[in-house]
C-alpha cells in the first residue's frame, strides 16, 4: 500500500475504533443519554440541529475571520513598522508581549463589560491572532540575505523597493506560518468570549450554544456542536496550509516535494 | 585598453567599530580595461576593499578616486544571492526594476545578458532549480546587464567544485575579452589569479594592505593550454612565494 493511501487510511482506521468502543461502552454499561450520548444519538442531533448548529457556525466563523483579517492586517503593519523605525518597536514591543501573554479568558469578561458582545467577541479573536502575525512578520523582515541588501543599496533601491522588492517577499515563508497560528488562534478567542458571556450574553454563536445546551442538559446537541466546532477549526488550517502552499510552492524549500 | 588609471585607492585605511583594523595604507592603481585579482589569506580585507570601491563601505581613512567620474558598477558576491521567489529572468532584471525602468524596454538586455553566460534556456527556471555553477552564471548576468564600467567580483567561484570552478574561468575570460571592462577579482587561489588575471595584488593580512604587485605579461585568449604550460606553473610559483612571504609579514597564520 503506497504511503498516501496510508496516511489517509489509518487516521479513518482510528476514528473507527474510537467511536465503536464509544458505542459499546454507552450501550454496556447503559449510560444514559444526559450523561453520555452515543454516536449515533449525537449525529442524529447533529441532522436534526443542523440549522440552528449552522446560523450559530457562521456567527462564530464571521467574528473569526473578521478578527483574523484585522490581526493580520495589523501584525503585518506593525511588523513593517517595527522594522522601519526602530523607536516605533522599542516603545510598542513590551506591550505586544503583555498582550500575549495574558491570558485571554482573564481579559474577556473585562472586554464583555466596556463592548457590546460581537464588539467584545471580535477583540478576542483580534488580541490572541495578532501576536502570532506580529512576532514571524518581524523575524522575516529582520533576516533578509545582508548580501541581497547591498545589492539593493548599490542599484540605490529607495526604502520602499527595498520593503516591496526585498523584505516582504523574502518575509513571506514566515508571514504565512504566522498566520497559519493565528487562524486556529482566532476561533479559540472567538470561543472563549463567546463562553465568558455565556448565558448573559444575547449571541447565537457556537461556542454560547455548548453552554446554553449544558444548562440545559442537551448533551447530545453539546457534543454536536463542539464536533461542528472542530470541523470548522480544522477547515481554517486547512484553508491556510493550501494558501501558504500555494504561494510558496515555486520556490520555497518548506513547500517542494523532493523525490528520496 | 588605455593605460589612463578608471579608479585610484590612495592610503585607504579602515577600522571597524569593534577596533579590528581590517585595512592599512591600502594604494592601488586600476587602469581602465584591466584585469587585476586581489590575492590573499582570508581575513586579509580583500573583500572590504571592494565593498569600499563599491560604496557599499565607508573608509576610516584616506581617499577612493574616480578620475574620469564614477561610472556604473555590477558586483558579484561569494554566494549567488539570487532572490529565490523570482525566476532567473527577473533576478536579471532587478537593476532595471530598481531604476524605474519597464520590463519591455529592459527585456532585450535581460535575453543578452543570459545569453553572454549560457543561461539563455532557463529564463523562466526559479533559482532552486538551478545547479551551484548556473546560479553563479545567473548572478554574473545581473551584474553585466547594465553594462558596468567596473565589474567586482568577490571570491565568486571559491563554493564551486574545480570542473566547475575552470569552466567559469573561461567563461569569464571570454566575457571580459569581448567587453572590455575593469574587473577587480577577489581571490584566495593562486591558481585562479594567475590564470585570469593581467597583474595579481599581494595582500598582507592584519591589517590588510599591499604587499606585492606581480604583471602576468601573457597574452589571452588563454585557454587550457596556458593552464598546462611552464609559463603558467612558473607564475604560480612566483605568486605563491610572494603569497608565502605576504604571510610571513602579518603577525598572524
Amino acid at each position: 500500500m503506497s504511503e498516501r493511501t496510508l496516511r489517509v487510511l489509518l487516521p479513518i482506521l482510528v476514528l473507527a475504533l474510537v467511536v465503536l468502543c464509544w458505542h459499546l461502552i454507552v450501550r454496556i454499561f447503559a449510560i444514559p443519554q444526559f450523561v453520555l450520548p452515543g454516536p449515533a444519538v449525537v449525529a442524529a442531533t447533529l441532522i436534526a440541529d443542523f440549522e440552528l448548529l449552522w446560523r450559530s457556525l457562521l456567527v462564530t466563523l464571521t467574528l473569526t475571520f473578521e478578527g483574523f483579517l484585522l490581526a493580520a492586517i495589523g501584525g503585518v503593519a506593525l511588523a513593517i513598522a517595527f522594522n522601519q523605525w526602530r523607536t516605533v518597536e522599542y516603545s510598542f514591543y513590551p506591550y505586544a508581549v503583555i498582550l500575549q501573554v495574558t491570558p485571554i479568558v482573564a481579559i474577556a469578561p473585562l472586554l464583555l463589560i466596556y463592548l457590546p458582545q460581537p464588539l467584545a467577541v471580535l477583540a478576542c479573536a483580534w488580541i490572541v491572532a495578532f501576536f502570532p502575525v506580529l512576532a514571524s512578520t518581524t523575524l522575516g523582515l529582520n533576516s533578509v540575505d545582508h548580501n541581497l541588501l547591498a545589492l539593493f543599496e548599490l542599484y540605490k533601491a529607495s526604502g520602499w523597493q527595498v520593503l516591496w522588492n526585498l523584505k516582504l517577499p523574502a518575509a513571506l515563508p514566515q508571514m504565512l506560518t504566522g498566520l497559519r497560528i493565528a487562524g486556529g488562534l482566532s476561533l479559540i478567542g472567538a470561543v472563549v468570549a463567546e463562553i465568558a458571556a455565556g448565558s448573559a450574553g444575547a449571541g447565537s454563536g457556537l461556542a454560547y450554544r455548548i453552554v446554553e445546551s449544558g444548562y440545559r442538559l442537551n448533551i447530545p446537541r453539546m457534543f454536536a456542536a463542539l464536533f461542528v466546532l472542530s470541523l470548522a477549526g480544522v477547515a481554517i488550517f486547512f484553508v491556510l496550509s493550501a494558501i501558504s502552499y500555494l504561494a510558496l510552492r515555486r520556490w520555497h524549500e518548506s513547500a517542494i516535494d523532493r523525490e528520496r | 585598453m588605455s593605460d589612463r588609471p578608471a579608479i585610484s585607492l590612495h592610503k585607504i585605511g579602515k577600522t571597524f567599530n569593534r577596533g579590528v583594523r581590517a585595512l592599512d595604507d591600502v594604494n592601488l592603481d586600476v587602469r581602465e580595461g584591466e584585469f587585476v585579482s586581489l590575492l590573499g589569506p582570508s581575513g586579509c580585507g580583500k573583500s572590504t576593499v571592494l565593498r569600499i570601491i563599491a560604496g557599499l563601505s565607508t573608509p576610516t581613512g584616506g581617499t577612493v578616486d574616480w578620475p574620469h567620474g564614477a561610472g556604473k558598477i555590477g558586483f558579484v558576491f561569494q554566494e549567488p544571492t539570487l532572490m529565490p521567489w523570482a525566476t532567473v529572468a527577473g533576478n536579471v532584471r532587478l537593476p532595471f526594476k530598481l531604476a524605474g525602468a519597464d520590463k519591455a524596454s529592459s527585456r532585450h538586455l535581460v535575453e543578452q545578458s543570459l545569453e553572454r553566460v549560457g543561461l539563455a534556456e532557463f529564463a523562466d527556471a526559479f533559482p532552486r532549480e538551478l545547479s551551484g555553477g548556473m546560479k553563479m552564471r545567473a548572478s554574473i548576468a545581473r551584474a553585466l546587464v547594465t553594462e558596468p564600467q567596473l565589474l567586482l567580483m568577490d571570491e565568486p567561484f571559491a563554493a564551486l567544485d574545480e570542473i566547475t570552478r575552470f569552466k567559469l574561468n573561461n567563461d569569464l575570460l571570454s566575457v571580459w575579452q569581448e567587453l572590455r571592462r575593469t574587473v577587480i577579482f577577489v581571490t584566495h587561489s593562486v591558481f585562479e589569479s594567475v590564470y585570469l588575471s593581467q597583474r595579481i595584488v599581494v595582500m598582507t593580512p592584519r591589517p590588510g594592505s599591499v604587499f606585492t604587485e606581480i604583471e602576468i605579461p601573457e597574452p589571452y585568449p588563454r585557454n587550457e593550454g596556458f593552464r598546462t604550460s611552464p609559463e603558467y606553473a612558473g607564475f604560480c610559483r612566483q605568486v605563491a612565494q610572494a603569497l608565502a612571504e605576504a604571510m610571513a609579514r602579518g603577525a598572524l597564520p
